[in-house]
């Protein structure tokens, strides 16, 4: 169950989406979520969904993909629709027992779903497009001008690359060493919450133990490799910002100005 | 390539100093293929960290690719020369995908990125693992992995590369993908392998092995030379690879074999031989 995370999950291919530069793609990314917050009507989440859809499209990467990635939030977003739908003051539309759903409570309970989906699934494509590489090469060079006031954008990012580099590594560990204890007739499932988290030191221990061990292997085998921290370093991949990296730019003042205009247009209520 | 003189080594902790190596005196010349054995604690990984100056000598000098490996202005001519595989393919890998890894070497020493790229796609086909090159590594078998450890150390284009027990977490196909690599490396392209194993088939293999103990080299030799040794090797706590044990046996039981048979080979050329030998007496 560990294994199939898609969250932070990269598939390759050659798609435009895939040939964009990570540092624009970060930029848009950013763009999209800011202006998601800005969107509040039914024609604004209508084209949201349409551009998405096309971005989806363009990425070459199945629709499955993405909803699987939503499933770790299935829960956020069916208990915030419930509160809203149940909590928002306004016209009743029909009661149950003392709760009472209105008409902007389910019409914010909508928004909202949709755009935390939104939200997940744009982040996703980033993730999905990008190789956790590129994305940490992309923050290198973001932050490499504050490099000058001592922040060691290097070592920042050959710490993400390491981390992600060992988080399924170390997942699968997880999984063996729960294996083995319950195995060892280990209890995770029952008692308050407290003996919950008691019976989770078996795990965790071993788990820390083996981390330093794995940390200590890897710095010999980083210096036998002639690691020795930014200077001097060239990549393989170097970061080239293209002609279509410039036209995916030009698109940010239109997406702006669509949701401007969106927000004009609420028909009724909605 | 590498050679020792004297060479001593203790590591050092608050409260205790702990001699690991002394007295090492060895030469490893060029396109040699060197297994190094010795049971556990014998001071083999500690060599070979000695080998390219992730430890330094506390006592005696080793030279590598004719460098002092006390210089720490040459500390890269070393590194990029001597490269090392270590055990867990895991704790090797830095990048989450192959070619990034393979590629993490020579981006350290600075090369072009247009001459990195020709160095992994040279050191994924040396590997056989080119088709994998856009993989994740959690996504190999161990000997996938291993394999890609070993092009990551290609890529920086070494003269010699030594490898501490690359087998020990494998498989058996595993095992056999590796050992099949190493060889190649070392016919085909020249490079000198010192390989640490417990395994003495792998051992066999070699040009040359040497037998450590107690933080010494007690055996220096060929393979037929140290492994059919019996008596010797099996004080120093190893054993003979399982051709030599068979023919040590029906030797004692008193047939008439030649018991100085290291692979496997030879030891069918030499059952067949008594085969037919018995029938037509
Ligand atoms: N970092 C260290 N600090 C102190 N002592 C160490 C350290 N590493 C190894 N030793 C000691 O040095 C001796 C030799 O260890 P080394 O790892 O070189 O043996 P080895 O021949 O590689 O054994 P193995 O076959 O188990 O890998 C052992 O007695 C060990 O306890
Ligand atoms: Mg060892």
């Amino acid at each position: 169950m560990i294994r199939d995370i898609t969250l932070g999950q990269f598939f390759p291919g050659k798609s435009l989406l895939h040939r964009l530069d990570p540092r624009v793609k970060l930029l848009w990314v950013l763009v999209y979520i800011i202006l998601l917050f800005l969107v509040n009507t039914a024609l604004g989440f209508t084209l949201y969904v349409v551009i998405t859809a096309v971005l989806i499209k363009l990425s070459g990467i199945r629709v499955k993909m993405f909803f699987k990635g939503m499933r770790p939030i299935v829960f956020l977003l069916v208990f915030t629709a419930v509160i809203n739908m149940f909590m928002t003051a306004g016209e009743p539309i029909f009661k149950l027992g003392f709760l009472s759903v209105t008409k902007e409570g389910i019409r914010i309970a909508v928004f909202m779903a949709l755009r935390l989906m939104l939200l997940v699934t744009g982040t996703s494509l980033l993730t999905f497009t990008t190789s956790p590489i590129m994305l940490t090469d992309a923050i290198e060079r973001i932050l490499s001008p504050f490099s000058k006031i001592g922040v060691p954008a290097d070592a920042i990012a050959m710490m993400m690359t390491i981390a992600i580099r060992f988080i399924p590594t170390i997942l699968e560990e997880t999984d063996k060493i729960i294996k083995a204890q319950k195995a060892r007739g280990a209890d995770f499932e029952s008692g308050n919450i407290l003996a919950r988290a008691k019976a989770m030191t078996p795990i965790l221990i071993p788990l820390f133990i083996s981390a330093f061990r794995r940390a200590d292997e890897l710095a010999v085998a980083m210096e036998c490799r002639c690691y020795h921290g930014g200077e001097g370093r060239t990549r393989l991949k170097q970061l080239k910002i293209s002609k279509i990296d410039i036209e995916s730019l030009c698109f940010i003042p239109v997406l702006l100005i669509l949701v401007i205009f969106s927000r004009q247009f609420s028909l009724g209520l909605m | 390539m590498i050679k020792t003189e004297e060479l001593k080594f203790s590591y050092k902790s608050e409260d205790k100093v702990t001699d690991v190596l002394n007295d090492i005196n060895i030469n490893i010349i060029e396109g040699e293929f060197v297994a190094v054995l010795g049971r556990n604690g014998s001071g083999k990984s500690t060599f070979a960290k000695l080998m390219n100056a992730i430890l330094l000598p506390t006592g005696g000098k080793a030279y590598v690719c004719g460098i002092d490996s006390a210089d720490e202005d040459k500390i890269y001519d070393i590194r990029k020369n001597i490269g090392m595989v270590f055990q867990n393919p895991d704790n090797q890998l830095v990048a989450t995908i192959v070619e990034e890894d393979v590629a993490f070497g020579p981006e350290n020493l600075g090369v072009e990125p247009s001459e990195i790229r020709k160095r992994v796609d040279w050191a994924l086909d040396v590997v056989g693992m080119r088709e994998f090159a856009e993989a994740a590594p959690h996504h190999l078998s161990g000997g996938q992995k291993q394999r890609i450890a070993i092009a990551g150390i290609l890529a920086m284009k070494p003269q010699c590369i030594v490898l501490d027990e690359p087998t020990a977490m494998l498989d058996p196909s595993g095992r056999r993908e590796i050992i099949n690599t190493v060889k190649q490396l070392n016919r085909e392209l020249g490079i000198t392998i010192v390989l640490i194993t417990h395994y003495m088939d792998e051992a066999a293999l070699a040009d040359r092995i040497i037998v450590m103990s107690g933080g010494s080299v007690c055996l220096d030799g060929t393979p037929k030379d140290v492994l059919t040794q019996r008596e010797r090797i099996k004080s120093l706590g190893l054993d003979t690879p399982q051709v030599t044990e068979l023919m040590y046996n029906l030797k004692a039981c008193g047939f008439d074999v030649n018991d100085k048979i290291i692979n496997v080979e030879e030891c069918v050329n030499e059952l067949l031989r008594l085969i037919k030998k018995e029938k037509n007496d």
